[in-house]
């Protein structure tokens, strides 16, 4: 890039900046002025839109969880219009998809300056989040919330003030699962054997899971770093069955991990399996013929929660199926968001920022409610451990796991699975 | 350590004799036609999700029966209607009408069957291991073994014992000589595409209950089929078949030793063998393809 067109790029916000607050002070003027005057019928003829921007893969290998999210996304949408709108204005959901890191840059750009959303919701690759997260950074004018990316950098070292997360981080997967072994007694003396993905996303997995494994007593048999796209396992689980290990960890994701799975059962080993992170959907996809072991969840359909059960029926009327964790999600992103803008009453970034900083809470669908913690914008949140259901108890194909318990448990502190400030340090400008 | 590798070995030829099925295929639709067939992944993915839907209504034993002919079918359709245009074209146009074939087959599986995989179980016949002393194999590869085995026998019986197979033979060895002695080529092109595809359909039905279906599939097998092929030595029937076992078996070490070199072994062996043997293992020279 030359030196002019970087000149460009780092001006740009500038401009959009004031002309967005100027719009926005005027449309609120104008709204305070109808309200005063007793018409807010009017207000609605006024005003424009409120805009909402739900940005994520759409098409590609996460396109799947990006339709979930985006159908959760519009539910949300649809239920806020029907109960009035926001500040007296109808919201209206700007979807884009997010290819790549790169496309989604200029997507984000594209939000911000032409359609002036007040917020970005979604993403799931976690580097497209990193690239979304520095455009929010530099407008200082959009709050984003990530709904899908896991990467522990992006709530630590790439932390920044207008970034929030909804979904969880690595550390926060593997604690969950980590405390539930724990307490089953299942990590000290426990020699185990993990097989990581060999890319960032396993290595980063990796490193935190072997961290929680010393540091509470076990031992790491072996691990074995594993090509992405590796369509046979049996050379691997040979080798787990003549390494006899207590407990078989696998840092592996979408269709990795199920391959896996598949395979694994079809060897019927005798070791129990657990791994790094949970998604239903590609659960769903290998089927309960294919899939065993303890599992950690963000959240599941299957809660025992009315909030919970209440959404999972307003979203299967809807879309013929039901909600995964990326679906919950999006839904509860575009609830925080609206939530944020009838308490402050503004749509100003920084009023909401600081709204959400100061631990305002939020009904999540959970059994406990989650808020935001101040220093590194993550979800104060309960995860669940779950288990593989009895093919013979199952309702419908959907119909999976079992709840085990929610980590943390409901008199423990929402803090137990996050990472500590020494663990994943965040320090915001 | 001694035990493990022995295991990784016969395993390995297990793993070995899936890529014969599918290089089988797509080496004979190269020998006689002189199509490089990309799309020969996406026939594979088309055997997998047949075999779903046949499956579901007839069992396990239909489907590796009828899908592979519902495979073959469309093989000659699209033969019949696209490829044999082209085979005394530039090589280069058959290429890019396998290319966009390809392409055009992976997004329809994805509007027909949706971007979700689709669940397979092994069959509950074939469910359950084998134990043989210190070993064991699943029941299923083993079936995936013996269909392999008989698949290996029919397709050379069909080659080395018909006239059919002599017509091809010499095709493939020189088509001009062939034409000059009266003999069309023209259906056994056909008839070779659809034994081709069905091949690959067939490596298809047998790869869904271990890993599953989903509309990729095809793309991301097609690379190794491809160096099974090129290690065997083109237009070499029996060049395959080792070369299958042997990247099967390579990569079953390589897992041992050092696992992240695991899917780059084929490549490393293709390497190594391409400089001592230029034509692959049984390679000969071939004048068209020189």
């Amino acid at each position: 890039m030359d030196d002019h067109s970087r000149d460009q790029q780092k001006n740009r916000p500038a401009q959009p900046g004031r002309r967005d607050a100027l719009k926005k002070s005027a449309a609120l003027a104008a709204a305070a002025a109808a309200a005063q005057l007793g018409f807010p019928a009017l207000v609605r003829a006024q005003a424009d839109t409120l805009k909402l921007a739900h940005l994520t893969p759409r098409t590609g290998f996460l396109g799947q969880l990006g339709d979930y999210g985006f159908k959760a996304a519009s539910l949300a949408v649809d239920e806020i219009n029907a109960a009035g709108g926001l500040l007296g204005r109808k919201v209206e959901l700007i979807a884009e998809d997010s290819v790549n890191p790169q496309t989604a840059v200029t997507k984000a750009q594209k939000l911000i300056e032409r359609d002036k959303v007040v917020a970005i919701i979604g993403e799931i690759n976690s580097a497209s989040a990193l690239a979304i997260g520095e455009q929010v950074a530099r407008y200082k004018t959009t709050p984003f919330f990530n709904t899908g990316a896991n990467s522990d950098a992006l709530r630590g070292k790439n932390c920044n003030r207008l970034m929030f997360h909804i979904e969880a981080g690595n550390t926060m997967y593997t604690k969950t699962i980590g405390t539930w072994q724990k307490a089953e007694n299942k990590i000290k003396g426990a020699r185990w054997y993990m097989l990581t993905a060999d890319y960032a996303f396993g290595h980063d997995l990796f490193r935190v899971s072997t961290k929680f494994l010393k540091e509470n007593g076990g031992e790491l048999l072996n691990n074995d770093m594993v090509p992405t796209n590796t369509q046979d396992y049996s050379a691997y689980i040979l080798k787990i069955r003549q390494a006899k290990p207590d407990l078989v960890y696998i840092n592996l994701a979408g269709v990795d991990q199920t391959t896996f799975l598949k395979q694994y059962k079809e060897y019927n080993l005798p070791y129990p399996l657990a791994g790094g992170v949970m998604d239903t959907i590609p659960f769903w996809g290998a089927g309960i013929d294919s899939i065993s072991g303890h599992w950690q969840s963000l959240w599941y359909h299957g809660l025992d929660i009315p909030a919970a059960q209440a959404f999972t029926k307003r979203f299967s009327d809807k879309s013929g199926f039901p909600p995964d964790n990326q679906a919950w999600g999006d839904y509860v992103g575009v609830r925080i968001m609206a939530q944020s803008i009838a308490e402050t009453k503004t749509t100003d970034a920084a009023k909401i920022v600081e709204y959400l900083e100061k631990g305002a809470s939020f009904d999540i669908l959970k059994a406990r409610k989650g808020s935001f913690r101040a220093w590194d914008h993550s979800l104060l949140q309960e995860m669940y451990v779950v288990k593989v259901k009895d093919k013979a108890r199952m309702k419908d194909k959907w119909d999976i796991f079992d709840i085990v318990r929610p980590v943390p448990g409901a008199n423990e502190s929402l803090e137990l699975i996050q990472p500590t400030r020494e663990e994943n340090a965040c320090t915001m400008a | 350590m001694f035990a493990i590798v022995v295991e990784q070995v016969l395993n390995g030829l297990l793993v070995g004799s899936y890529y014969i099925v599918l290089s089988l295929g797509l080496s004979l639709i190269f020998s006689l036609g002189g199509v490089v067939n990309l799309a020969h992944g996406a026939f594979y993915a088309l055997g997998a999700y047949l075999a779903y839907e046949v499956e579901r209504r007839l069992g396990f034993a239909g489907a590796i029966l009828l899908s592979p002919i519902g495979v073959a079918l469309v093989g000659v359709l699209i033969e019949r209607w696209f490829l044999r245009r082209l085979y005394h074209e530039d090589p280069m146009l058959s290429l890019l009408f396998t290319f966009g074939l390809a392409m055009t087959a992976e997004q329809s599986l994805r509007l027909i069957w949706g971007t979700t995989g689709l669940p397979f179980a092994i069959p509950a016949s074939l469910q359950g291991q084998l134990l043989l002393g210190d070993f064991i194999y699943s029941y299923y590869r083993l079936t995936v073994l013996a269909v392999t085995a008989a698949t290996i026998f029919g397709c050379w019986a069909l080659l080395h014992r018909t006239a059919f197979g002599m017509i091809v033979r010499a095709g493939t060895r020189d088509p001009e000589m062939v034409r000059a002695m009266g003999i069309s080529l023209r259906p056994a092109l056909s008839a070779v595409f659809a034994l081709g595809v069905a091949l690959a359909g067939l490596a298809g039905v047998m790869s869904a209950p271990l890993a599953g279906i989903q509309p990729a599939m095809g793309t991301e097998i097609l690379t190794a089929a491809f160096v099974v092929v090129v290690i065997g030595g083109l237009g070499s029937f029996w060049g395959v078949v080792y070369a299958g076992l042997l990247v099967g078996v390579v990569r079953g070490i390589t897992v041992v030793f050092y696992p992240p070199a695991a899917e780059a072994s084929m490549y490393i062996l293709m390497a190594l063998i391409l400089l001592v043997r230029p034509r692959g293992l049984m390679g000969e020279k071939f004048e068209k393809f020189e």
